[in-house]
């Protein structure tokens, strides 16, 4: 595998992290380490494998439409690190 | 150049369940804020959601409702995005094994019918809701997050681009609602958010197989902001073709105030949903026998309740089509024949009268305070003779705001028709005698001045005279 600084960069921006560039060749290698390792699986032949969608042997497990109590409001906010009138309280969301 | 639109829409549809998708959280709407939350439905840790079998039930009635094909595995992914509504920052859908493929709908265009090809339909959590510091999303410095809607069970109906109109896609989304009340899976209340539609719009030269670079309009909430929004967005990036421009690939958002659409996201590149398989939730397999049995249930559909119309009573297909284009509307339909009626005349009185006064007063029919077995009753006087379809025009005033009987209002009133001869006849005298002019135009063979007289006649009988017995009377005297 090749990771460029193009890669690294565009998985930055969605997870939301601050890459140093000082740090950025380190984590290159690392991350190219990583994704060459796990193509080791390209060498299995999986022609007549599907593809697994679920990784237990279990299906339709449902629950009826039923009502149950909810969170109260002032639990439900315990942890917000920002909250007003019973909302939860975030920073503008779209930049300019 | 002359351009064609090239339109498509995902249609959000909210079900109306008591529960929200995953939890047992209330779905209902107009809650305090953040009332209706739980720790599934919030995204805190170590929670383990569980499908709510009535979503599954009315996904596939929705497919099997709209020509579809149920996939018979199926399985819900997470798709990824940052965004406040969504406190999990993935929403639970589906990707590539959705519960319904490859339907169609019939739609009523200025050219006939047209087949409308559906894509997919699948299932999926509503997001929260925000609620701006700002006047919009881009002048406010916070905002604040309602969770009640999280987690709120939506089906995702998405077309392929076969509309080519801001009015065929408005047809469309009509059809779309009007089959989804009809299986009664959604109360398809624009105006609390049940049915939104984010609309892809493209364009490219008139005989051109290769579709142009599209743009989206999120959430529009309504089918006048939908077809706004269309021909806005049609008319925008023609401009920009003729210009010589190209089109950006972007998401912009519809202004109803302004009127216009406005770009929304910056940053394209952070696009990218990176689609994973839902390890919470275990497949969804559903059988043949479960299949036949959710299609037994389904009641009369739109297309086929309007052919049954035309067939059994006549009606025109327009008639029939306007009849059926809400549950509401052709229940009423079949209960005013029930009640006796022709079905005709009820067709035309619900056309008529009754559609004029419900728009006037911005009522639905299920809120109409003429019901359905009264004007069977109404339309039964006249066919019976006892008012004629002048005189019904007036009962039905009456019967507007009052909730007697038809058959006491004609009483009470003293509506009956006359049809007694001798009555009628010594009006018909005094009228010959009192016009003169009309009397000799006619018997110089102005056959046209009886209507004149027939007016006399009727004006002082307020009404209540039998017009063909007039005329028949007139013309005996006359000619006599």
């Amino acid at each position: 595998m090749k990771v460029t600084k193009d890669d690294l960069d565009n998985v930055a921006v969605l997870s939301r992290l601050t890459i140093p560039s000082e740090e950025a060749p380190q984590y290159i290698e690392q991350l190219d380490k990583f994704l060459t390792y796990v193509d080791n699986l390209a060498q299995v032949d999986t022609e007549e494998v599907r593809p697994t969608t679920y990784a237990l042997p279990i299906q339709n497990v449902f629950r009826d439409d039923v009502v149950k109590p909810s969170l109260d409001r002032e639990a439900a906010l315990s942890n917000a690190p920002l909250k007003e009138d019973g909302y939860f309280k975030v920073p503008k969301v779209l930049e300019d | 150049m002359k351009y064609e639109a090239v339109i498509g829409l995902e249609i959000h549809c909210e079900l109306k369940t008591k529960t929200k998708i995953f939890c047992g959280c209330a779905t209902g709407f107009g809650a305090d804020q953040n009332t209706h939350v739980c720790p599934v439905c919030l995204g805190l840790p170590g929670v383990l959601p569980t499908i709510n079998k009535r979503v599954v039930e009315f996904a596939i009635k929705a497919g099997l409702a709209t020509n579809c094909e149920i996939n018979k595995y199926s399985k819900f992914d997470r798709k990824n995005y940052y965004y406040p509504d969504l406190p999990k920052n993935w929403q639970t859908s589906q990707y590539d094994l959705p519960i319904a493929i490859h339907g169609w709908v019939d739609i009523d265009t200025e050219d006939g019918r047209k087949r409308i090809r559906l894509t997919r339909i699948h299932m999926e959590e509503d997001a929260g809701k925000l609620v701006h510091s700002g006047t919009n999303i881009k002048n406010s410095l916070t905002s604040n997050v309602d969770y009640n809607r999280t987690g709120v069970p939506l089906l995702e109906i998405v077309s392929e681009p076969d509309l080519r109109s801001a009015e065929e896609a408005r047809t469309y989304m009509e059809k779309i609602k009007t089959i989804m009340q009809y299986i009664d899976v959604s109360n398809c209340r624009m105006e609390e958010g049940n049915l939104r539609a984010d609309v892809n719009v493209s364009l490219r030269p008139v005989g051109s197989e290769t579709l142009g670079t599209r743009t989206e309009m999120k959430n529009i909430n309504s089918f006048k902001g939908l077809e706004d929004a269309i021909n806005y967005e049609v008319e925008r990036q023609r401009e920009v073709l003729e210009d010589g421009g190209h089109i950006v690939q972007e998401t912009r958002t519809w202004d109803p105030e302004r009127g216009m659409t406005l770009s929304m996201r910056s940053k394209e590149n952070a696009h990218d949903y990176r689609y994973m398989p839902e390890p919470d939730l275990p497949p969804i397999v559903t059988t043949d026998e479960q299949i036949a049995k959710y299609r037994d249930e389904l009641p009369e559909l739109p297309d086929a309740r309007r052919e049954r119309l035309e067939k059994d009573y006549g009606l025109s297909d327009y008639d029939a089509g306007i009849i059926t284009g809400s549950r509401a509307s052709a229940e009423y339909f079949d209960a005013v024949v029930a009640a006796g009626a022709d079905a005709k005349l009820a067709a035309n009185w619900m056309m008529g009268d009754l559609a004029k006064n419900l728009n006037a007063e911005n009522l639905t029919i299920e809120q109409s305070p003429v019901d359905a077995k009264r004007l069977g009753a109404m339309i039964g006087l006249i066919s019976k003779g006892t008012i004629s379809s002048k005189i019904a025009k007036k009962v039905f005033k009456e019967m507007w705001t009052c909730p007697d009987d038809p058959e006491k209002i004609v009483k009470d009133k003293g509506l009956v028709q006359i049809t007694d001869t001798s009555a009628i006849e010594g009006i018909v005298d005094e009228v010959i005698a009192a016009n003169e002019k009309a009397v000799n135009d006619y018997k110089g063979g102005n056959k046209k001045a009886i209507g004149a007289l027939v007016g006399q006649v009727m004006k002082k009988t307020r009404g209540k005279a039998n017009p063909q017995m007039v005329n028949k009377l007139l013309a005996q005297k006359l000619n006599g």
